[in-house]
């Protein structure tokens, strides 16, 4: 099976987040980035279905952030091909728009089985993965939690999560996309010494796809901590007294009648 | 020499009668000395007797799957008690967790996460490398950052993660700050380009991240101009003292017990207020048994006024390890889930049969490791645990508001 799989670089949250002067971007100086998790477990079910039934993983990237160790350490872990769009921009745009991009780069690796992280901690308009499956025009399942091979040639496993703990099993027919929220098992470590490898000998490919020089979709105006909201109330007194405060209260507010 | 499954055994086995000490570990003549002498053996599937056993059995694929390849802390009572020198905890264990991870055997997930924290911010805890001059925010005595200020200096002194990060350690890094200044001894630190060691890493057999380290730190030491590097850590101190020249990385360095035994006549005048304890001391793995070196913590203590030093029945090269050593700090639920059991509690046990209201310690990772034993096993609020360095900053009056 030809999987391919996008990863993301997304803000380090172990270093406090800075914006800049103007209020409308994050301080990239200041920032480190890191692989988005959902995403590391995307590149992992992409390498368990390799290894349970052949084929090759192709990983796409926007070059940004610390994206080449990243992509060195997926070569490491097992992957046949990296593929780097690269970013002119401080930083890749918003999903929407990526989708875009990534879609271009992806139509001509002839992928049977996209697989991305179903979420990431800095999308500002949704998720990646159902608008690169529009922008791919292919078939669509997200919080997936595990795949297998299909029971028919062509097809895959995909188990979904629904609330209440409820699990359904879903064949879903090639080519397709899954945005993953968590593969069989965990993300697997690799030794050092095989990234260190993989460094010296791993080849990137550049795509032709490019970002979008024109209009955005989605640009930010401005960027801020959340404001300190009006302090709590806090109520004191015997618990008939703050049981009628709280029934005024739920009154003054129109919830209850 | 039977071949495995997935990787080469015969190579493998040559690659382990080629280690870097230069003594081949198949000399062994299965006594058991090793496997008596292992704290953790009898938890062990393969303890280290049977451990070599099957390496020279060529039955790598047992022993690179088995949880108790994940088991030995590096205590270093096999090798210090083997009557033909062979170097099961230096050499012997890291080639094999080295040659599991290669096969593609995952390492317990803690394990797993330390190595992370170190590949990605240079220090085990996993904090930003921005924040680790934290310790020393509103000290009163000048910290001379070298990286920023690159100037001579007698001591470059490598603080250590945990005495960076971790609040109870932090404490130590204060105090020891204080001392050398109080001492009159020009230091400097590496400041927020500090980086971890990696003595952890090398141990439990990430020769690729230690080797990233060993390139990292020589880089940066070889910017500075130093007479000799003192750490807090005596993992740190094995280390630079033992693996790094393997890369040609040399450098004099020094634990800080052997450091101030050298200001001693120094520090004596300098003890002005009793400190009112019975001390005991725990020799860690590194500097005790590895090294040998175990009258200067017990002269450190000694000069200090009121303090009545008192032995556990394990000591000095019979000393009980702690269970951190060499990764083992991240692996007490590996060991507790596959039989074994935590050795500090243990030896809180064994200091207070002594008789001792205080265990002295000489390394970052035991403060922590012996302050939470004493809270399971009864002993909180009887048995203190106190740094080398804590007691000697509250005997010079040194002042650190949170020691008492």
């Amino acid at each position: 099976m030809n999987i391919v799989v996008v990863v993301r670089q997304v803000p380090d949250l172990i270093e406090p987040l800075e914006i800049v002067p103007s209020g409308d971007a994050l301080d990239l100086d200041a920032a480190s980035f890191i692989l988005n998790e959902s995403d590391d477990h995307a590149l992992e079910q992409a390498l368990l279905l390799k290894e349970s039934g052949g084929g090759s993983v192709t990983v796409v990237a926007i070059d940004f952030g610390d994206v080449d160790n990243t992509l060195y350490t997926a070569a490491a872990k097992g992957a046949d091909r990296i593929v780097k769009i690269a970013c002119d921009g401080d930083t890749p745009p918003a999903a929407r728009d990526s989708a875009a991009v990534y879609a271009e780069a992806i139509k001509p690796l002839r992928a049977e089985l996209v697989l991305v992280g179903v979420q990431a901690h800095d999308e500002l308009d949704g998720g990646l993965s159902p608008f690169l499956a529009a922008a791919l025009e292919l078939p669509y399942v997200g919080v997936i939690r595990g795949v297998k091979a299909g029971d028919a040639p062509g097809t895959v496993a995909a188990c979904k999560e629904f609330p209440g703990a409820v699990m359904a099993r879903m064949n879903v027919k090639l080519p397709a996309v899954l945005g993953i929220l968590g593969a069989d098992q965990p993300p697997r470590y690799v030794p050092v010494s095989r990234i260190r490898g993989a460094m010296k000998t791993t080849q990137f490919e550049e795509s032709a796809a490019t970002l979008a020089a024109g209009e955005l979709l989605l640009s930010v105006s401005r960027l801020y901590p959340p404001a300190p909201a009006t302090r709590a109330e806090m109520l004191s007194g015997s618990e008939e007294e703050i049981a009628g405060r709280i029934a005024e209260i739920l009154a003054e507010k129109g919830l209850v009648k | 020499m039977a071949a495995t499954n997935g990787h080469n055994g015969a190579g493998l086995l040559e690659k382990l009668g080629k280690l870097d000490s230069g003594k081949p570990p198949f000399g062994c003549m299965q006594c058991g000395l090793c496997a008596a002498s292992c704290p953790l053996g009898p938890a062990m599937e393969y303890p280290p007797r049977k451990l070599i056993l099957q390496a020279m059995a060529g039955n790598l694929d047992k022993l690179l799957t088995s949880p108790s390849l994940w088991m030995c802390v590096s205590c270093y009572a096999c090798s210090k008690r083997c009557p033909r020198g062979i170097e099961l905890a230096e050499e012997l264990w890291p080639a094999l967790r080295d040659a599991a991870m290669q096969a593609g055997h995952q390492p317990p997930a803690e394990l797993q996460e330390t190595f992370q924290n170190v590949f990605k911010y240079g220090n085990v805890l996993g904090k930003s490398p921005r924040q680790r001059l934290q310790w020393a925010k509103d000290l009163d005595v000048r910290v001379l950052d070298l990286s920023r200020e690159p100037r001579p200096v007698d001591v470059l002194w490598l603080v250590g993660c945990y005495p960076s990060y971790y609040p109870r350690n932090q404490v130590v890094a204060r105090a020891f700050a204080r001392i050398m200044t109080e001492l009159g001894v020009s230091w400097g630190i590496l400041g927020t380009k500090e980086k971890a060691v990696g003595e952890c890493d090398r141990m439990f057999g990430e020769e690729g991240l230690f080797e990233t380290l060993v390139e990292q730190n020589r880089q940066m030491f070889d910017e500075q101009d130093f007479g000799k590097i003192v750490v807090l850590d005596p993992h740190a101190f094995r280390a630079l003292q033992s693996f790094y020249p393997r890369f040609d990385a040399w450098y004099p360095v020094q634990h800080y017990t052997m450091f101030l035994e050298e200001y001693i006549e120094q520090l004596k005048p300098l003890m002005v207020k009793p400190v009112e304890a019975v001390v005991t001391y725990h020799d860690n793995c590194c500097v005790g048994r590895r090294c040998e070196c175990y009258d200067p913590p017990r002269q450190l203590l000694e000069l200090i006024p009121g303090v009545k030093l008192v032995e556990m029945s394990r000591n000095r090269d019979d000393s009980l390890c702690c269970g951190g050593g060499g990764g083992g700090m991240w692996l007490d639920a590996h060991i507790v889930a596959n039989g074994g059991r935590r050795l500090s509690d243990e030896r809180v046990q064994q200091a207070a049969a002594a008789g001792a209201d205080t265990l002295a310690v000489s390394c970052p990772y035991e403060s922590s490791r012996f302050e939470d034993a004493a809270k399971v096993t009864g002993l909180e609020g009887k048995l203190k645990v106190r740094d080398i360095i804590e007691l000697l900053a509250e005997s010079m009056d040194l002042g650190e508001r949170s020691m008492a």
